[in-house]
């Protein structure tokens, strides 16, 4: 057996403890040991943003840290942000905007946009475009996702 | 009156599970006992095989098995190609789940190990040992085909896969009689499609029951099962292929590949469930590519810009093996289309399929339309420009007057409608093109270069009549399905042989539904991907899911109406004839308040207590329909751009889009639909390319090292419509899924030798890289404002093209 090394970590508010190898990376372990199939691989070279969560209040591809990375760290994944069935603005705003089409990158992108209104509560289109460099999408052309950032933002100013 | 919900925006039916984290791609199902197939891909572009040895792999830790070409021969058939042109000379060359002998591409399958899971079969994969002997390699298409290349297949001299020719009207004449000829050299690079979802696969044997189900990231399930049957010998009947979600297409999930034949062998040989997924490196390497024409083209017309013919002479690439589909692309799919919406009696297009040492080509959004727009626009610059006149008004002399029912064009076939002059009206109005160019001209003195780019184009599409299908090689039909169940609670699902996959039909489906029977949208469901639970269909490409599969939905809900209409008589004693439908109550004229609906009707259609004579229980029907002809959507696009002549850098600053899908059945998805188009194109001409060695070694080989769009390169796209029905089909629709890649290369490509006329740039390869334009720039001569150049420097200076052969 390869050696491992025991973590837990703390994924949407549930604490996990696993044995994992010292080179399984965070979305593998997330993905094939916890089971939360909602966080995405879409590359190898931490491009694209599909495997995007946040750590300890960050964002980071999780295809480019180790699990063992995590441990002691709070993780939330897009299982984690609707609350009691409850959409968040920037889900909503997805919905509402036709921000997504195949939704496979819509994970990654839902969680970077909500940390860059988090950052910016009032960001310009530009802002945003700046703030999704790093998450790619094949499908929208982005502008529906620009359209449901600014949208969600300008719910949570309002609310 | 309700607002009608056909034509209403609302939001996807879909996206819940998707913004949410719970929908479930192949890669996120897991199967009791599953073990895990990584595919050992050759590092050669060409290169014999003398000798593999697994031993090593085979004892590495949690390995199952190790299988080499020789363990798949006469077991796994080849994989065959489906579209054979006639008359073209095809040669259907043998194309082996895993390579044995030789490698003809990097990227080609030479070993697959099996293990418990993924990281242990990857590991093993380093513990093959291959004694490769390298052959010659060769990329370029047009190169390929020439004198001592070097050869990819004993039954394919001169690596020529296809020729194939189409005429109409007497094109040498029209070049002979001809006041003005131009001519260009267009390399439509080679592109890789990079849906954000890779390749996956699960394989799920049962020896018991001689049963296969494959879970497969593909387009058309149907398809997929059709030619599993075939590749494995497995009976159809015991097939079953589920397309879970799927992660977009863009063309690279039609193909039945050689990745899930393999997994399925292995499936069949362990008798335990197998899984493949597709790393992003292995994706760009052994996932279909698109375009890669070597295309020398021509224009002939008259002294006022009046276009008289078209021809050309294309070297397509078909990569090392011909992909399920890969030569009706550049055939088909292009030649056909070189009337674009544009009055030209006299058109030829000669097109060569070559085997090249690179990955196969298969369709990418568009396929063979994108490039026949490109060249068409090309050309209908440079008449403008030889005969002195503005790039808009050229293409008003030539645009085909509107009509509403068929319009034959020299080529052979048959427009259905079209208003192409009223969508360029319109596209001019939203850009303010006469601004933009008396404002250009004051830029120009200050040395600003921006330019204006115009793509009018009319694209085939929503693919269509199986007879045709089958006069053109096609190996399959063209129909669509749907059946449609309400069940005894008034609730309905709609089973249809098409597979979306993030096009939005489990809502506009859901639309047509609720519009043709007057139930509510969220009482629909539409279930799509099961070979096991919907009719066969075709699949979703070649924009084609609403046209024929949403024609076959409608078409079903008019049977039940039909039916419910004699049972509502029956209900109300009255007779059928007076029997009046509206918003989902059947009544006698006259007496609304005396109603059945829908939902009383489906209600006594099942339990069937007190139906009318001779009406069968249940409310269920099916439609098998096959489309009368293919649909022809338009339209026009505007691109403006900046480039700094510095540095070479082009800003996209604005883009305008008018397009014509007849009526929308949801506007939201098919603006969604021309946004992600418009940016795919704009990749094609700003940043994309695969580009190979002299070796074959794909350069391009990641997401670091090829450029696809990002949010911050991309303005909003802008994006209107005008609406002009097809008469082919009862919904009147057309496909909109690619016109927005169909236009914007073009309209982009066309907008920075715009702006770059000044400084007599005059042709430029793509994409249009800042290294590249900048390198043209300089070696135009340019070398700042007022040094050098004077304002209107325009003429004949060519930089020689940099062409990649």
């Amino acid at each position: 057996m390869p050696n491992t090394v025991p973590i837990t970590v703390n994924v949407n508010g549930r604490s996990h403890s696993a044995d994992v190898e010292p080179r399984t990376l965070l979305v593998h372990f997330l993905r094939e040991t916890l089971n939360l199939t909602g966080t995405k691989i879409g590359c190898d070279t931490s491009q694209c943003g599909a495997c995007v969560v946040k750590m300890n209040g960050v964002t980071v591809k999780s295809c480019t840290a180790f699990a063992v990375q995590a441990d002691g760290a709070d993780v939330t994944t897009i299982e984690g942000l609707a609350q009691d069935g409850n959409l968040t603005a920037v889900q909503e705003a997805f919905w509402d905007h036709h921000g997504l089409q195949c939704g496979y990158c819509t994970a990654g992108m839902i969680i970077s946009v909500t940390e860059i209104i988090e950052r910016n509560p009032n960001p310009s289109a530009e802002e945003v475009r700046a703030g999704l460099e790093g998450n790619m999408c094949r499908c929208t052309g982005y502008n529906n996702i620009v359209k449901a950032a600014l949208a969600a933002a300008a719910a949570q100013q309002g609310g | 009156m309700t607002t009608r919900i056909f034509g209403s925006g609302i939001r996807r039916r879909e996206d819940p599970r998707l913004i949410t984290g719970q929908a479930s791609y192949t890669d996120d199902i897991k199967l009791t006992g599953m073990v895990h197939a990584a595919i050992l891909r050759s590092p050669h572009a060409h290169a014999r095989i003398n000798g593999i040895n697994t031993d090593a792999a085979k004892s590495a830790a949690g390995v199952l098995a190790v299988y080499t070409g020789a363990d798949i021969e006469g077991v796994l058939n080849p994989i065959p190609c489906a579209w054979a042109i006639p008359d073209s000379d095809l040669k259907a060359v043998a194309y082996p789940a895993i390579a044995s002998g030789v490698v003809r591409y990097v990227g080609d399958a030479v070993a697959v190990v099996v293990a418990q899971n993924r990281y242990q079969a990857e590991d093993a994969l380093e513990l093959i040992e291959v004694d490769y002997e390298p052959l010659p390699a060769i990329i370029n298409p047009e190169a390929a085909l020439g004198d001592g290349a070097p050869q990819l297949h004993e039954d394919a001299p001169n690596n020529q896969a296809f020729h194939w020719v189409a005429a109409g009207g007497d094109t040498d004449a029209a070049f002979a009689d001809a006041a003005v000829t131009v001519s260009e050299t267009i390399r439509q690079q080679k592109l890789i499609p990079n849906p954000m979802e890779t390749r996956s696969a699960i394989a799920s044997w049962s020896p018991a029951m001689g049963e296969l189900t494959l879970w497969n990231t593909t387009q058309n399930p149907h398809i997929a099962r059709f030619v599993t049957c075939l590749v494995t010998g497995v009976a159809e009947h015991k097939i079953r292929v589920i397309a879970p979600e799927v992660g977009g297409g863009f063309g690279a999930k039609i193909a039945v590949y050689p990745w899930e034949m393999i997994t399925a062998f292995c499936s069949m040989q362990l008798g335990v469930p197998v899984k493949w997924t597709e790393t992003r490196t292995e994706n760009y390497l052994a996932t279909t590519h698109g375009r890669d024409h070597v295309e020398y083209v021509e224009m002939a017309a008259n002294a006022d810009g009046k276009v008289t013919a078209v021809r050309s002479v294309v070297y397509a690439g078909m990569g090392a093996y011909l992909s399920t589909a890969a030569p009706g692309i550049p055939t088909i799919l292009h030649g056909l289309m070189y009337s674009g919406p544009y009055d030209i009696a006299n058109i030829k297009a000669d097109v060569y399929g070559v085997f090249t040492n690179s990955t196969p080509v298969e369709a990418y959004r568009g396929a063979g339309r994108p490039e026949a727009t490109f060249l068409l626009e090309r050309l209908m610059d440079k008449v403008g420009d030889a005969v002195g006149i503005d790039s808009v008004e050229v293409r008003r002399r030539n645009l085909i007057e509107p009509f509403d029912n068929n319009r034959d064009v020299a080529i052979g076939i048959t427009y259905d409608s079209g208003n192409y002059s009223n969508a360029l009206d319109q596209l001019l109005g939203h850009i303010g093109y006469d601004r933009f160019r008396h404002d250009q001209e004051h830029e120009r003195e200050h040395g600003t270069f921006r330019g204006v780019g115009i793509a009018c184009y009319c694209e085939i599409c929503g693919l269509g009549p199986s007879q045709v299908a089958g006069a053109v090689g096609f190996g399959g039909g063209l129909w669509e399905s749907a059946t449609v169940r309400i069940y005894a609670t008034g609730k309905v699902n709609v089973f249809i042989g098409t597979s979306p996959h993030g096009q939005g039909e489990e809502t506009t489906f859901a639309q047509i539904v609720a519009d043709e029977i007057g139930v509510d949208v969220d009482d629909v469901e539409v279930i799509h991907g099961d070979t096991d639970t919907t009719p066969m269909g075709w699949g979703t490409y070649g924009s084609r899911t609403t046209v024929v599969g949403g024609a076959a939905v409608a078409l079903t809900m008019r049977k039940l109406r039909d039916k419910a209409r004699v049972i509502a008589a029956h209900l109300l004693e009255a007779d059928e004839a007076d029997i009046e439908y509206a918003d989902g109550q059947f009544f006698v004229r006259g007496a609304p308040d005396r109603a059945q609906s829908i939902q009383d009707i489906a209600l006594q259609a099942n339990v069937a207590w007190n139906l009318p004579e001779g009406i069968e229980p249940g409310m269920e029907a099916s439609t098998y329909y096959d489309p009368p002809n293919f649909s022809y959507p338009f339209g026009a696009h505007a691109a403006i751009v900046s480039v700094d002549p510095d540095n070479g850098h082009i800003t996209l600053d604005r883009y305008v889009a008018v397009d014509d899908c007849g009526p929308q059945i949801n506007p939201m998805v098919v603006e969604g639909q021309v946004h992600g188009g418009v940016v795919q194109g704009a990749g094609q001409a700003l940043w994309e390319g695969a580009v190979y060695d002299d070796n074959g070694q794909l350069l391009t080989g990641s997401m670091m090292d090829y450029a696809i769009p990002r949010a911050h390169l991309v303005p909003d796209i802008e994006v209107h419509s005008t609406v002009t029905p097809s008469p082919h089909n009862p919904l009147g629709v057309k496909g909109i899924g690619e016109t927005g890649t169909i236009a914007s290369t073009a309209a982009i490509y066309s907008a920075v030798m715009d702006a770059l006329k000044p400084i007599g740039v005059t042709s430029l390869d793509m994409p249009l890289t800042p290294e590249r334009v900048w390198t043209a720039i300089q070696a135009a001569g340019y070398t700042g404002n007022g040094h050098g150049h004077s304002h209107g420097h325009d003429h004949g200076h060519d930089h020689g093209h940099g062409h990649n052969h």
